[in-house]
């Protein structure tokens, strides 16, 4: 189990204004993710946790092991903490194959076990042992190497730092499964640092999301993208429809709240712990709303009148852009049929409609 | 009449020893400064340039009060070495190192910056300092180095106004080749002045080849 309570200030700099790195958490066993933007403080945790960088405040504490503790000053080397580490960038010692990266990493075991522990690595993550490290190895051989290098040692945490990063969809695709079984066999800890929110879903596990150094909503991931904590998570998260409104009438008996947005009232499912009149934001994924046609008809509930924009392609769809900030996904098929409509009508299921804090 | 070698002859041993001793110190320097943090690190890598901007006179001032008879420095010197620095070939090794250090410093900072990633990875992996330099770093930077100190070389293969200030132009003792061309022309000897010109040219362009040979090719391949 790793714990880490880790405070730092980082300054402003020509890519990004400074912001504080305050976290809490703790992860036992598995895989978790740590999802967020770029320079929201991913790497900096992870360094901070492999000892490459030193928290201004905090401890970190990796079993019953004390890696940091500002206040006893402690502060472990990157060499005596024993945690794996697979960089953003790829490390694969260029100087070296992949036989020798990995003899690299096991080099404080006997001879014998040595080698016989590189050859079973070799044979369990599919390696070209003797290619070069650098220069021959394609990139899913590289990620693979990269993976069984960090875990030669044993190690008690492993670090994954965007790992798919620069894949191609076959090697991401086939890294997954690799992933999950090593977490199954080692049975440690594995952070997974990602900005790519399908990461999550694959990765599995509970995932913490980071934003400017703080954890903003931790859970797993389909708890997350359904119930984003609030406007900043939702934006995160790429959800299209974010819209502010003011609620109009709440029915805890018949579980159905009134909430007006953009001069329009739409139904939802009753919001808890809020008032009439509340200012409120609420979110709706495109793929839950549906569009179609007015054809002169008239506006039934939870339907709002709206004007094609632009039409976007998307591999398995295509996302219709409305005014009023309106987007809906619309299988491509049924976009065909519907292509030559002049006006729009575009229906807010009430359970779409979800209500930000 | 026969050509003088010894200036050549001077020049190539003063710039070997030279460049070996600039290599050393400037791996070393080069790897506290992308690796450890320390008050007056700015001021050390401020110090480490300030041979290539200061005029050579200023340069050769410095040293003969730093390094000359009365000065603690060299005190030490002769008291370890029985003779004193100033006017030797080592003090002509000394005035070239201060050109040829801050070339490799220089370089091998950048080279071991790229390759920070590779050097992470191998700390994280348990090895030690050591281990990761000479297994990781310096493989890793072999390239960009050895680009360096060829240029280092034929840096110090040239060193005129330093090595006239603090080694003088002794000849036989310590007049080096670039020492040597302006002695021959004050002189009137044009044919030793070409004949050294030529070799000092084929040697400087023979070097700035190989380093372009080098420096062309990845740092990482």
């Amino acid at each position: 189990m790793i714990e880490a309570r880790i405070t730092k200030q980082i300054e402003a700099g020509a890519k990004s204004a400074g912001f504080t790195l305050d976290l809490d958490f703790r992860a036992e066993a598995g895989i978790t993710v740590v999802f967020g933007p770029d320079r929201s403080g991913k790497t900096l945790l992870f360094d901070s946790i492999a000892g490459f960088a030193r928290p201004d405040a905090g401890r970190i504490m990796l079993d019953d092991r004390i890696l940091f503790d500002a206040a006893s000053r402690v502060k472990l080397s990157p060499q005596q903490r024993n945690c794996g580490y697979v960089l953003q960038r790829d490390a694969l010692f260029p100087n070296m194959t992949i036989r020798e990266n990995l003899l690299f990493a096991a080099d404080r075991l006997p001879r014998l076990e040595r080698h016989r522990k590189v050859n079973e690595t070799i044979e369990r993550f599919q390696l070209g042992g003797d290619s070069a490290g650098q220069r021959q190895s394609p990139a899913s051989e590289r990620i693979r190497c990269l993976l069984a290098r960090s875990l030669m040692r044993s190690p008690r945490l492993l670090l994954l730092d965007e790992p798919v990063q620069g894949l191609d969809a076959r090697s991401r695709r086939d890294f997954w499964p690799l992933l999950r079984t090593v977490a199954e066999s080692a049975g440690i800890p594995i952070l997974l640092a990602t900005n790519h929110l399908e990461d999550c879903f694959q990765a599995g596990g509970e995932v913490l999301v980071i934003r400017e150094g703080r954890i903003v909503q931790r859970g797993r991931p389909r708890d997350i993208l359904e119930q984003p904590a609030n406007v900043e998570m939702a934006r995160l998260l790429g959800i299209a429809n974010v819209f502010q409104g003011e609620i109009t009438a709440l029915d805890p008996g018949r579980n159905t709240s009134r909430v007006k947005i953009q001069e329009h009232e739409l139904t939802g499912t009753y919001f808890p712990g809020h008032l009439l009149g509340d200012r409120v934001w609420l979110c709706a994924h495109a793929k839950d709303l549906r569009a179609a046609g007015r054809n002169g008809a008239r506006l039934e509930n939870n339907q709002i009148p709206a004007k094609l924009l632009h039409v976007a392609e998307l591999p398995h769809s295509v996302r219709l852009e409305f005014s009023g900030d309106i987007c809906v996904d619309m299988p491509r098929s049924e976009f065909e049929r519907q292509k030559d409509n002049k006006e729009w009508l575009v229906e807010f299921p009430p359970a779409a409609l979800r209500v930000l804090s | 009449m026969a050509a003088n070698w010894f200036p050549l002859y001077l020049s190539l041993r003063v710039a070997v020893v030279a460049t070996l001793l600039s290599v050393a110190c400037g791996l070393w320097l080069a790897w506290l400064m992308t690796n450890r943090e320390f008050r007056g690190k700015r001021l050390l890598d401020t110090v480490t340039q300030l041979p290539l901007l200061l005029p050579p006179t200023v340069l050769g001032y410095y040293l003969l009060v730093l390094l000359g008879g009365s000065s603690p420095l060299g005190r030490l010197y002769e008291s370890v070495c029985g003779a004193p620095l100033i006017f030797t070939w080592h003090a002509a090794v000394v005035a070239s190192m201060l050109h040829a250090l801050p070339l490799l410093t220089q370089s091998a900072c950048t080279a071991f910056e790229g390759g920070r990633a590779y050097d992470k990875a191998a700390r994280s992996l348990g090895a030690s300092e050591w281990r990761v330099f000479w297994r990781v770093t310096l493989p890793v930077s072999r390239r960009t180095i050895g680009a360096a100190s060829l240029t280092a070389f034929a840096r110090a293969l040239g060193d005129f106004g330093v090595t006239l200030m603090i080694a003088g132009n002794l000849p036989g003792k310590t007049q080096t080749a670039a020492v040597g061309i302006y002695d021959a022309v004050q002189r009137g000897d044009g044919r030793t002045a070409r004949f050294l010109v030529l070799v000092l040219s084929a040697a400087t362009f023979a070097a700035a080849y190989l380093t372009n040979r080098i420096g062309v090719r990845p740092v990482a391949e």
